[in-house]
């Protein structure tokens, strides 16, 4: 669904992306992830093409660059992490604009495209808060509308920037279960970046381990996530907990300090 | 319950029936007045019936006074004022930003240099009529230009940041050069200045026709763009991501708006604070989105600068009252009205 082939990506003259190849098959969900400035949300930002760069990228085996910005939009959703939500604007209007790319461009909307806002809605529980500022829910409520002007985008690949920032532990889960389900109902290939490990390690198929802007490892949860790679990626020391639903992260203190905190 | 049904439940915001009814209203109401009301007092209901074409009581001179200068004057301010408020809206959508208006990216510091050119190099009057509204017209336009080629050309690429930047250097540029030329011709510093404040006073059928093809092709560019302005506010990234090309959208909302901006500062001189008092009023009353601001901008505009004008030519009169400040004099506190007003009712930020 997803291929990249020798990707590059430069911002400003640092090189950000540097030769990156990975694919990610229809109905897969892939996790990126990297420490701070690894390249993590510009491969996303690279994939939803809003950064250019050098190399193949295929979606859905088209061209990228062949494709007109609309027709990139129907292929491909972003959530970004910190969206810009109009002042005042209402969830319905706010999910609403998911269905821009269905649209001509002075077209306007139509009873199928509030039809599609409601489904999405209502897959959400967002039925009752339609008529609700956005800006006055809260964070996991918010984060729901995010999904669903995502949902209403209709697109078949949906990229996920750092999907449970700001949401407690409660509300990351619910999220992401969200979102693993509306992967296996409308069989979506998701996309997610991650600072948390251990949600990583739960809800992706695959993890893909980026640093320096490379892909450094590139498996399973239970292969990416190892004691060894963290510390050196990372540079953080942790406990990697098996459990039959993935991998559990926990970060220890690094023994000479934490003993002579207690000694 | 069919799925459609359904959706047709949500009221997405939409410009209601109500709301166009009351602008229209105010429309009527606002040019009615500008035509009865006046130095000469002329019977309204005369008057009505000459403009309905009936059989009236007016003499000829009468009939003459309404159709050669009241009627021209109240169709030039419905169309200066639906313009550059429509422009105001259209600027503050397109660079999401509240304090936009017509003269952002330049046109007021570009057009005051035009006139004063004329004005400075024509000083003997008759052909300043004629000539200043053409100079203030290109200047306005090539600020707006160049306003745009250095925000293209800048660090962000056309990002509005960077084209308010590059719009705020133009003007004062063109400022400081209009100030220089100004002070250079002392004798003719009461003309530009009359011309700066704003009058509707010489209009005529003529500035009608100059200033009716610009105005209309800006409006309907202008209210096409409604909804993909909307779009526009979730940042060029979100929007982007959604399917639009948000520098290609700004470029057009920017040309077209500017355009009816030059024409209509052409024939009425600059007129403050219009396209930030009104399309605010709508945004507070009747919704924020651009498919509501942006007509209703449109025809409450065009209401408020007549009702202005009446004002300005009515309450010193036989004098007249710069139209400028009375749209200042008076938007201002009802601004502040609305803003209470809304703040209580929980409607404002």
């Amino acid at each position: 669904m997803i291929r990249l082939t020798a990707v590059s990506v430069d911002l400003g003259r640092r090189p950000v992306l540097r030769d990156v190849s990975l694919t990610v098959g229809r109905g897969e969900w892939v996790t990126v992830v990297g420490a701070n400035g690894a390249g993590k949300s510009t491969l996303l930002r690279f994939v939803s093409g809003l950064v250019r760069g050098r190399g193949d990228l295929a979606l859905d085996g088209r061209d990228a660059d062949s494709l007109r910005h609309r027709d990139r939009a129907r292929l491909v959703a972003l959530v970004p992490q910190s969206p810009i939500v109009p002042d005042g604007i209402r969830v319905v209007d706010y999910v609403l604009l998911g269905r821009t790319p269905h649209l001509g461009p002075l077209g306007a909307e139509g009873p199928g495209d509030l039809a599609c806002v409601h489904e999405s809605l209502e897959r959400l529980d967002l039925v009752p808060f339609a008529q609700r500022a956005v800006t006055t829910l809260s964070g996991g409520e918010r984060q729901r509308v995010l999904i669903a002007r995502a949902l209403a985008q209709q697109a078949p690949i949906v990229l996920l920037d750092e999907p449970t920032t700001s949401l407690d532990v409660g509300h990351q889960q619910q999220v992401l279960e969200l979102v693993d389900t509306l992967r296996r109902d409308h069989d979506l290939t998701v996309v997610t970046t991650m600072h948390d490990l251990t949600l990583a390690g739960q809800y992706a198929d695959r993890v893909v381990l980026l640093d320096d802007g490379q892909v450094v490892v590139d498996g399973s949860a239970a292969e990416v996530l190892t004691e060894a790679n963290l510390l050196r990626y990372y540079g953080a020391r942790v406990r990697v907990v098996r459990h039959d639903t993935g991998v559990a992260v926990l970060p220890l203190r690094p023994p000479s300090t934490s003993a002579s905190a207690v000694g | 319950m069919s799925r459609i049904e359904d959706g047709g439940r949500l009221r997405p915001e939409r410009l209601r029936p109500g709301w166009v009814a009351a602008a229209l209203g105010a429309v009527v109401v606002a040019a009615l007045a500008g035509v009865t009301v006046g130095a000469a007092s002329l019977p309204p209901g005369a008057v009505l019936r000459e403009l309905l074409g009936l059989a009236s009581s007016l003499t000829d001179q009468q009939v003459a006074i309404v159709e050669q200068i009241r009627l021209p004057r109240v169709v030039l301010g419905l169309l200066v004022g639906g313009t550059l408020s429509i422009s105001g809206a259209s600027y503050q959508g397109v660079f999401r930003n509240p304090l936009a208006d017509p003269y952002l990216l330049g046109a007021a510091a570009g057009a005051g240099l035009g006139v004063t050119i004329v004005i400075v190099r024509l000083p003997d009057g008759s052909a300043t009529p004629g000539a200043a509204p053409i100079a203030a017209f290109i200047g306005a336009l090539v600020a707006v230009f160049l306003a745009y080629l250095l925000g293209a050309a800048g660090s962000g690429h056309g990002s509005p940041a960077s084209l308010i930047l590059a719009g705020v250097a133009v003007a004062s540029f063109l400022t400081a050069v209009q100030t220089y030329v100004q002070q250079l011709n002392q004798d003719t510093i009461r003309q530009v200045y009359s011309w700066i404040l704003g009058r509707l006073s010489s209009a005529g059928w003529h500035e009608v026709r100059v200033l009716l093809p610009y105005a209309v092709v800006s409006w309907v560019v202008l209210l096409a763009h409604a909804r993909v302005l909307d779009v526009l506010a979730v940042g060029d990234d979100e929007a982007s991501t959604l399917g639009i090309h948000a520098r290609r959208i700004r470029l057009i909302v920017v040309i077209a708006a500017s355009l009816g901006t030059a024409a209509a500062v052409s024939v009425s001189g600059l007129i403050a604070f219009l396209g930030i008092i009104v399309p605010h009023t709508v945004r507070l009353c009747a919704g924020r989105s651009n498919r509501v601001v942006l007509p209703l901008s449109l025809l409450f505009g065009g209401a408020f600068l007549c009702a202005a004008d009446l004002l300005s030519r009515t309450i010193a009169a036989p004098g007249e009252i710069p139209i400028g400040v009375v749209t200042a004099f008076f938007g201002a506190p009802f601004f502040v009205l609305v803003l209470r007003t809304s703040r209580r009712l929980g409607v404002a930020p």
